[in-house]
């Protein structure tokens, strides 16, 4: 079969890579000292997609369901690292880790197990070719939501402590005296992806759908493909986030009602 | 068991305080006196279950830990030297801010205070407001954080005034402070804290 888009060889990168150049350029004449930045970050994004070109390739290969929950879990992993590593105040011992990766662990993969059993069947369901660009798209989504809500609640907490604990000093639950937080903290978290369905294909072509466009795909193929992943995004983001936020609430309070600022790192 | 005993204190005790035994009448009041950083706020608090702490605690013959701890705070309420606001203006911070308004001339507060921006009033004023905002809930026992300072001498007064007012109602009262006049003439025990232990004043033996 004759490919219905056009190849890119390595001398077309080579030439797309001197815009690089040109932004070190800038970076240098302005005096940002972002130069370095730019090429570490070029060289990391190459060697990074690289790789992932390689593991791709073995695994849709080997199309086996433990290699491809091996890649999910590891992909899980290093988006829970990002969200720890997003977060200017952290919870104490595990938490600080456990909370994001738990959540996007759970968000993530069910999102991802309810598209492939429904909408994509795929055969066999765990194809990697289906399954990992999935959850890619769903986990980078979820993912800033979980890391954006966490530190919204954070922050609050830290901020309102006073009010916080008149309120319930004055005999609210805590359920009662976390709700303007919890609220605050859960909106905050999915303004990215609404904002994101908002603008699509007004203001920004996504990603996906130009990808597919450009390999050939006929362009509502590709949008009804874009409209599903950006749903699956909007579900996965939702449940990652209110489950955080829930659970990070739950852990700054006690079964007693009280405040435990204490379970958070002290700056 | 003493007659009219309500709030009952065993062995309270938690980081910064060491143990502590206290028992309170309908209408008692202790003053907690002592230098900043003795351990005051952590007494009045952990009293209110705000913050971890150990010991055997009962109101009226009921167990603390055998009630909700929102219940314990309706009866046994905590107002600290600055207390938090959640709102842009008093009023929302009651339920029943009519009821409130009542209370404020007492407080030699202006009722139409409650609808001026928190951020306009000035410290005392915000302190005396939330303590209507405690007072409207007719604890059981108040632990009030320094209930007096920043305001003047007529102020205290009136504060002073419908404490004892509370108190004549059979309200329990628990109090921090530095005003040692006010301490010798509302409480009859003053409970002195040196880094977090504590002694009995004088002739106010305890517990």
């Amino acid at each position: 079969m004759t490919a219905s888009y056009i190849t890119l060889d390595w001398i077309d990168l080579a030439l797309a890579a001197t815009l690089v150049l040109v932004n070190g350029l800038l970076s240098l004449w302005l005096r940002l000292g972002m130069e370095r930045q730019f090429l570490i970050a070029a060289l990391r994004m190459c060697v990074q997609l690289g790789l992932m070109g390689l593991v791709l390739k073995t695994l849709f290969a080997l199309v086996s369901p433990w290699l491809t929950a091996l890649a999910v879990l590891v992909m899980v992993l290093f988006a829970g690292r990002e969200i720890m590593a997003r977060q200017e105040r952290r919870f104490q011992g595990p938490w600080a880790y456990g909370l994001g990766t738990g959540s996007v662990l759970f968000a993530g993969t069910l999102v991802m197990l309810f598209a492939l059993a429904t909408q994509i069947q795929a055969d066999p369901w765990y194809h990697p070719r289906y399954a990992i660009p999935l959850l890619g798209m769903i986990l980078g989504n979820t993912m800033t939501g979980i890391a954006v809500g966490l530190n919204t609640l954070t922050e609050r907490v830290a901020r309102d402590k006073a009010a916080i604990e008149t309120m319930l000093a004055l005999g609210e639950t805590r359920r009662a005296a976390f709700r303007p937080l919890v609220q605050n903290a859960v909106r905050n978290g999915l303004i990215p992806i609404v904002n994101a369905m908002s603008a699509a294909g007004v203001v920004s072509l996504p990603g996906m759908m130009t990808g597919q466009i450009l390999s050939g795909v006929e362009p509502i193929e590709a949008i009804k493909y874009q409209i599903l992943v950006m749903f699956l995004i909007a579900g996965g983001t939702g449940l990652g986030v209110v489950l955080a936020v829930h659970t990070g609430a739950a852990r700054l309070s006690d079964a007693r009602h009280r405040l435990r600022l204490d379970r958070l790192e002290v700056e | 068991m003493v007659r009219g005993l309500m709030l009952q204190i065993r062995a309270l005790a938690r980081s910064g305080l060491e143990a502590l035994d206290l028992d309170l009448a309908a209408g008692d009041a202790v003053a907690v006196l002592g230098p900043s950083g003795c351990g005051k706020t952590l007494l009045l608090r952990a009293i209110a279950d705000l913050d971890p702490n150990q010991g055997r605690l009962a109101l009226d013959g009921q167990d603390r830990e055998a009630m909700p701890a929102p219940q314990w705070r309706r009866q046994v309420t905590y107002l600290a030297a600055e207390p938090g606001w959640w709102a842009a203006r008093p009023a929302e911070h009651f339920a029943e801010p009519e009821v409130a308004r009542a209370l404020l001339p007492t407080l030699k507060l202006m009722p139409a205070m409650l609808d001026r921006p928190i951020a306009e009033l000035s410290t005392g004023e915000r302190h005396r407001i939330a303590l209507a905002r405690v007072l409207v809930q007719s604890p059981q026992v108040l632990l009030l954080d320094e209930p007096t300072s920043g305001l003047d001498q007529e102020t205290t007064h009136a504060v002073e005034a419908v404490l004892r007012q509370r108190m004549a109602q059979g309200a329990a009262l628990i109090f921090s402070t530095h005003d040692e006049d006010l301490a010798r003439r509302l409480a009859g025990r003053r409970l002195r804290l040196n880094a977090g232990r504590a002694a009995w004043d004088d002739e106010s033996a305890g517990p």
